[in-house]
């Protein structure tokens, strides 16, 4: 079934538009860059990273993965998890998929790790075309840290390689809460919008200070987490931090989804 | 050997709605049963429930011998059209086959369905546009292709809910044509309609669904044996109905004008022909200028089982 998953989604337009929208991001960055250098102390409002750009390369995927996760990432991710059922259902044929027969809870299942797989793959397609526009514009040179040692490039090249692993396992808690969304309803955008408004939403209540109560518990708490491994020594306790939450947001909604899906009447 | 499809009690409530209510329903293997049923009867639930779909509120529905629960059922060997067909119209209807055929589980399984799968577009007569999107599909195509796709797993029970929608008469007659060539193979099929010609002209057996139970079962021909009806055409109304008073077993419904000529509308009962009324009347000197059966629709039929009235035309 998640075979069945991959080679759908590879056939459809919407997958390819959004894969050639997140290439072009870090390319936008590094050509706006190119255009404009920014002020080199006005550091507050810019991405991580961003600065850095002008002097090497090797800051474009970074500063990609950096534009990408807040918004777009949370986009495929409504579009992947959150359509996977209801979307189904929608065009009717989650009762032909339930009848050949798919079991209900592997069913869940394979759309989950499919949707963590495209997930994945869009952020693989952001660090590529990020690599590649930043190296030909700047160059790819050696890394400061943001504690300032340096890293060799291939030491760099590596961290910025598991800053996308880090980023994908991060937001797997919200892709889960996406799959039990999915379970919910029976219109694909619906699922897809509630989706996206959930990883935003609890994007925006981690920046209200009166929220600091519960924001350790927030879904997308430890999305930022990947900066600390661009520390000397690597912030390893804040990543495991937002690797747990994560964790456990993935496991109580893949059950839920799960549960729901179980009980639930097919009537669409 | 167990029944292909037995139901004992089956019930789906809604709040205080019973969309079936305690059904009993025996389909034996190798028959092709004919459900019928106004829409609202409660026939798509009952098939939903039959294919582990829906949850019973209530009763068992066993499938090929095995107990049916939701999301559990003996599915590889069932292939079902559950109301219109659906399929993912970005893919061709070939691909859309492939990805139906790889979805279930068993390696061999999956092998032996995708190699059938040029076989079935060509049994449904989509061999020539397998590679078009299904988006460019017409509704005939799209339900060509659903009994298609529930034929991909080589059942030994098709369920099929009002298969030739969509269809052309030509499209129909060859659908209905391949069913019974499907049912002299040995397969089992389960085909539900709202249109009595419809299953009346192949089904072995064909069961009236009402307000959520059955309430009629038998060969086609049967069910309209109490209904029997005809319109006949006179020069003399009063003295024809005077003539069917005495030959009994006839019951008029409707009569226009009492004198002169007119139209008088019958039902027969105690196996009265409308040639033994024909031959009454002339005996009785009525001049009959007309005398046509009048066919009962569906809806009079299933008017007259469940609420023991005729239908007034």
């Amino acid at each position: 079934m998640f075979r069945v998953e991959l080679s759908k989604q590879v056939r459809r337009w919407r997958t390819w538009l959004l894969a050639a929208a997140l290439a072009g991001i870090p390319v936008l960055v590094v050509l706006a860059v190119r255009l404009s250098p920014p002020p080199p102390q006005n550091s507050q409002d810019a991405p991580p990273f961003l600065l850095q750009i002008v002097r090497n390369g090797l800051f474009a995927p970074l500063t990609g993965l950096a534009l990408v996760q807040p918004f777009f990432m949370s986009v495929a991710i409504g579009l992947f998890a959150g359509d996977a059922i209801a979307g189904e259902a929608q065009t009717g044929t989650l009762r032909y998929l339930l009848i050949r027969p798919v079991r209900r809870a592997r069913l869940i299942l394979s759309k989950y790790a499919a949707a963590m797989a495209f997930t994945g793959a869009l952020l693989l397609i952001v660090i590529a075309s990020g690599l590649l526009a930043g190296g030909v514009v700047f160059g790819i040179h050696p890394m400061p840290t943001l504690s300032g040692t340096s890293l060799s490039v291939l030491e760099g090249l590596a961290r910025i390689l598991a800053s996308g692993a880090f980023i994908l396992l991060a937001a797997s808690g919200i892709v889960a809460v996406g799959m039990w969304i999915s379970t919910l309803t029976d219109s694909g955008p619906g699922a897809i919008v509630a989706t996206v408004i959930v990883a935003i939403a609890s994007q925006i209540a981690d920046q209200i200070p009166s929220l600091h109560a519960i924001q350790p518990f927030l879904p997308t708490h430890g999305w930022l987490g990947y900066t600390g491994l661009f520390r000397f020594p690597v912030d390893l306790a804040t990543m495991r931090e937002g690797l747990t939450v994560s964790a456990a947001y993935t496991a109580a909604f893949l059950a839920l989804a799960v549960w729901r899906f179980r009980r639930r009447d097919i009537s669409a | 050997m167990t029944s292909a499809i037995w139901a004992t009690g089956l019930s789906k409530r809604y709040g205080d709605l019973a969309a079936v209510d305690g059904l009993d329903l025996t389909v034996e293997r190798g028959e092709l049963y004919g459900f019928l049923g106004p829409n609202g009867a409660g026939k798509t639930t009952t098939i939903r429930m039959a294919l582990g779909l829906i949850h019973p509120s209530g009763g068992t529905v066993e499938v090929l011998g095995s107990t049916v629960t939701a999301g559990r059922g003996p599915f590889e060997h069932v292939g079902a059209l559950v109301e219109e067909p659906a399929f993912w119209s970005y893919l061709s209807g070939r691909r859309n086959l492939e990805a139906f055929a790889r979805a279930g589980s068993g390696r061999a399984d999956v092998r032996a369905r995708l190699d059938r799968i040029g076989h079935v577009l060509h049994t449904v007569g989509l061999a020539d546009a397998a590679d078009k999107r299904v988006k460019q599909y017409s509704q005939g195509m799209r339900q060509r292709l659903g009994i298609g796709l529930a034929l991909l797993g080589e059942p030994e029970l098709l369920v099929l809910d009002e298969p030739t929608n969509g269809l052309d008469p030509s499209g129909m007659r060859e659908i209905r044509e391949l069913l019974r060539l499907l049912a002299d193979g040995g397969t089992t099929i389960f085909i539900s309609s709202h249109l009595l010609s419809e299953v009346e002209a192949m089904c072995d057996r064909v069961g009236v669904m009402a307000r959520g139970k059955l309430v009629a079962e038998g060969p086609p021909g049967t069910l309209r044996g109490t209904t029997d009806r005809i319109r006949i055409g006179v020069d003399h109304v009063a003295a024809a109905q005077a003539v069917l008073e005495r030959l009994g077993g006839t019951e008029v419904k409707r009569a226009t004008s009492a004198a002169g000529p007119g139209v008088l509308e019958v039902t027969l009962s105690d196996g009265l022909g409308a040639a033994d009324v024909n031959a009454a009347l002339v005996r009785g000197g009525i001049g009959v200028h007309a005398l046509e059966p009048q066919r009962d629709t569906l809806e009079d039929v299933f008017l007259h089982l469940v609420e023991g009235i005729d239908v007034p035309r």
